[in-house]
């Protein structure tokens, strides 16, 4: 499934430029935000041509062998979110074959041909991947069965229109019938036809029906293969210490011979930042290094605390910084208000912390660097290497593979950089897997964020508007070099400058702090999630503040948004939001309308002894618009609400000596079967165009948490993780 | 050497005695089916059956499994709790990335077998040293009830 080596052969430019590109504009225009020159989307129309030899294709999507084999590249990497099988769907149900004669390939990195339009590059993340895919790839789809059916009503002479598709064969009127295998090579010497219709949702065969994914055979009975099970030919295992304070360096390195005595141990390589050992097996790679005297320059940062860093956030926090957003005039609001209404919420820095850590198999040869490793930007890490071992572009070769757990840690390629560091000075293959203690203590983390809020009150004690001033690390200008002219971080102001309530007046205040030795990134959910946080406890507290019910009092604001209102709505009826519960219990909600989606999520829980919470019930409904496969949509909210839920409870990534202390699992644990119990989730029918899901589920997760906290104990908590504060979980 | 029975088939190996029988597996054996997470018994990923009973073979020394029997993922649907828990998993799509299924996998089989019909509070108790980081627990939970009411 991940063996893409056939695939350059597939992508020859030479098949995808002829054909029409009249389509394209109209692709384009649906899909792309207009700072976007190019798209993959323009692509699927140009590969009229099936292309040439026993694999033929359609553009850079499909390929159809002799035999009528399907073949659906797929530009997005699978990490859990069914995201290959809703794609293989879409083509599946255009093409008319059963799902089962589909299979995936992974895309290799192409910037033409694979850029999402909503990203701007090639990757999967940011809950892009069925938004983007839903109309190209069912065109590509389409119209392969167009050029199919074509040939054979050709072959047959009669008109196309008499002719019909049906489970990867073509019907003509008089009984003839072609499988699709046989039918290819005409087919791709057809032009490709100028108008692609779909099918009409209600004629959909398997798209909005719960499908097997085709992923998981492999893994329930370990015959999957991530990246840390690969083996190449004369390959080693290697494994490395990396300084423990971001900045510092390799000062010294003794004991080399007694690490290397240790049994099945081959190498010790020095980098620049880190010491790595190769050997037979990890285990002697970690006796090894464990040998090793090493001693580090800590660099710049080795002074530096959480109490330094929260402090100086604190502090930033209260500054001006730039505007994100300006609607109304907030400061004569604030002045007229009849009351005002302040708080100030933080949340930490966070490690992704997947269970298949870090890992990559790099082998660097004098002309070509090869790569295998499951990544969520390949066209970025092709590209970083490159630089590493100092090769063209072109020369990196990268076959994606399957991912143990992405959750945005795998749109980094530090760790591949690591490895082709190390394998450039060797002469052999390596697959670099770090410890989870290297994988947690060299993260790159979540921010840790200040979010304070100032709403002018009318007589009700509804808001006229809010002030909402947002300090943090810039994880758009870590991760792309710099931020936009006007100094906004778009990510980190997303829905709190286009909240789901209606406010006259609203200022969005963005201030950028980066913390001095940190590296921040991406994390499942990002700036809607942690946006969301802030607004849906803040209006909480709004709707108490004038002794509201906080469902009543949020649908009284939201009047513009009818999908958010039903979610609420329905969350709130499968509850008994209305029924009273006992002393000591309360119910949380929080609403959410992010990547095309929108969710209402409703927590249950139970105050034990002085800081124990028993969560008692999970509810929440998503309207993703179409849900393609729905079973995958329900999979992703029941794991997103947990996941969101997780952090929210536990996690904080902490610095002493400008070192990250959470070093493995119990010191920073995750969320476990015995502490929540099923998550029920609802899916709104709909037939508007599909939302995204992977990320949607965690993010209204953590204020649903601290709301239904507040209704239970009547304590406000605003500063996440609730541990923190020491609560924990019974 | 050590002598091991794996998958009901005995190998001699050249390994030392304090090496984790997890990197035995996957290393030394190309069994890689049983993942690593943590090296330190808090996930639960690399869980194998020791004479029927789950362990986390990333804490244990090879020395220690000196006949025994040592069931991994590759051969435990070979046992007839072993394919309806698989066949449970893939009915309910318990599966996200798939990283810690092995190890739920062999948690439940040995849960199952020791209590065919496992109570709530017993699935919890079993699979809780299980982190699946995708968080799918709801449907683990389910998979295994639905094996447990057969
Ligand atoms: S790797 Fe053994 S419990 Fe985590
Ligand atoms: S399925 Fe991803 S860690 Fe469990």
């Amino acid at each position: 499934m991940s063996d893409n080596q056939s695939s350059p052969a597939l992508l020859s430019r030479r098949g995808l430029l002829k054909g029409g590109a009249a389509l394209s504009g109209l692709i384009i225009s649906a899909y792309l935000p207009p700072m976007v020159s190019r798209s993959f989307a323009a692509d699927v129309v140009k590969g009229a041509n099936l292309g040439d030899g026993a694999e033929k294709g359609y553009g850079a999507f499909v390929r159809i062998d002799h035999t009528g084999a399907v073949t659906v590249i797929s530009p997005k990497i699978e990490m859990g979110q069914g995201v290959q099988t809703g794609i293989a769907m879409m083509v599946a149900e255009e093409l008319e074959v059963p799902l089962s004669q589909v299979t995936i390939a992974e895309a290799p990195p192409n910037a033409a041909l694979y850029t999402d339009p909503l990203l701007t590059f090639q990757a999967t993340g940011g809950s892009t991947s069925t938004r983007y895919t839903w109309e190209p790839l069912r065109k590509a789809g389409a119209g392969a069965r167009m050029v199919l059916i074509q040939a054979a009503a050709l072959r047959w002479n009669v008109a196309p229109s008499l002719c019909r598709a049906e489970n990867g064969r073509v019907l003509g009127p008089n009984n003839q019938s072609a499988g699709y295998g046989e039918l290819v090579d005409a087919a791709a010497a057809l032009p490709l036809p100028t108008d692609i219709p779909l099918k009409p949702i209600n004629t959909f065969k398997l798209l909005g029906k719960s499908a097997q994914r085709l992923d998981t055979p492999h893994k329930v009975n370990g015959t999957a293969k991530f990246t840390i099970d690969l083996q190449v030919p004369g390959m080693l295992i290697a494994s490395t210490r990396t300084c423990p304070v971001s900045g510092g360096t390799l000062r010294n390195l003794k004991n080399e011979a007694a690490a290397k005595a240790i049994a099945g141990v081959r190498d010790v390589v020095r980098l620049d930042n880190a010491v790595a050992v190769t050997a037979t097996n990890f285990w002697a790679c970690q006796q090894a290094l464990n040998a090793l005297d090493i001693e580090w320059d800590m660099g710049p940062h080795a002074g530096l605390d959480s109490a330094k860093l929260d402090k100086s956030l604190f502090d930033a926090s209260a500054g001006d910084g730039v505007f994100a957003h300006k609607a109304g005039d907030i400061a004569s609001a604030l002045k007229n208000a009849s009351s005002r209404f302040e708080a100030i919420y933080e949340q930490p820095f966070l490690s992704h912390s997947p269970l298949e850590p870090m890992t990559c198999v790099a082998h660097v040869r004098a002309d070509e660097c090869e790569l295998w490793v499951g990544c969520q930007a390949p066209g970025l890490a092709q590209m970083g290497a490159a630089k590493v071992c100092g090769l063209p572009v072109e020369k990196v070769v990268i076959h994606n593979q399957l991912i143990g757990g992405g959750f945005g840690r795998r749109l980094e390629s530090d760790f591949i950089f690591q490895a082709v560091d190390i394998a450039r000075k060797l002469s052999y293959p390596i697959k670099l897997i770090w410890s989870r203690e290297e994988d947690m203590t060299h993260d790159r983390y979540r921010p840790h964020y200040v979010d304070r809020l100032n709403a002018a009150l009318d007589k009700d004690l509804r808001p006229v508007g809010w002030e909402h001033r947002i300090a943090g690390a810039s994880v758009v200008a870590a991760y792309l070099g710099g931020l936009p002219a006007d100094g906004v971080d778009f990510d980190a102001v997303e829905v709190a400058k286009d909240p789901i309530y209606t406010l006259k007046d609203l200022q969005v205040r963005y201030i950028r702090h980066d913390p001095e030795v940190i590296p921040v990134s991406w994390w499942r959910g990002v700036g809607p999630l942690r946006s969301t946080y802030a607004v849906e406890c803040f209006i909480d507290e709004l709707a108490h503040n004038a002794k509201a019910d906080p469902v009543n009092y949020r649908l009284g604001l939201m009047q513009s948004q009818p999908r958010a209102q039903a979610v609420l709505r329905k969350a709130a009826e499968i509850t008994g939001w209305d029924k009273p519960l006992p002393a000591g219990s309360g119910r949380g909600v929080a609403v959410s309308a992010v990547f095309g989606s929108f969710v209402a999520t409703i927590v249950e829980l139970e105050k034990q002894g002085a800081k124990g919470l028993r969560i008692k019930r999970l509810v929440t409904v998503i309207d993703c618009g179409f849900a393609n496969n729905p079973t995958s949509v329900a999979s992703q909210m029941e794991g997103g609400t947990l996941f969101g839920l997780s952090a929210a409870l536990f996690n904080e990534i902490l610095i002493e000596n400008g070192q990250v202390q959470q070093t493995n699992f119990h010191q920073y644990r995750q969320i476990r079967m015995s502490d929540a119990p099923p998550v029920e989730v609802h899916i709104v029918d709909s037939v508007e165009s599909p939302g995204g899901v992977g990320e949607t589920g965690a993010v209204p997760a953590a204020a649903a948490l601290v709301n239904a906290l507040y209704a239970a104990t009547g304590v406000r908590e605003r500063r996440l993780p609730l541990s923190r504060s020491g609560y924990f979980t019974v | 050497m050590q002598k091991l029975m794996v998958n009901g088939v005995e190998h001699q190996l050249d390994v030392p005695d304090d090496m984790p029988l997890l990197w035995v597996l996957r290393d030394v054996m190309g069994l890689t089916g049983t993942k690593y997470g943590c090296g330190i018994a808090q996930c639960g990923v690399c869980t194998v059956h020791l004479d029927g009973h789950a362990t986390r073979s990333c804490v244990l020394p090879v020395s220690a499994v000196a006949g025994r029997q040592v069931t991994t993922i590759e051969s435990v649907g070979e046992q007839p709790v072993g394919q309806a828990v698989q066949k449970a998993w893939l009915e309910h799509e318990v599966v996200q990335c798939g990283y810690c299924q092995s190890g739920q996998i062999m948690s439940a089989v040995a849960l199952l077998t020791e209590h065919p019909k496992a109570s709530d509070e017993q699935i919890v108790d079993a699979m809780s040293g299980n982190l699946c980081r995708c968080a799918t627990y709801t449907r683990i939970r389910a998979a295994i009830k639905s094996v447990s009411q057969a």
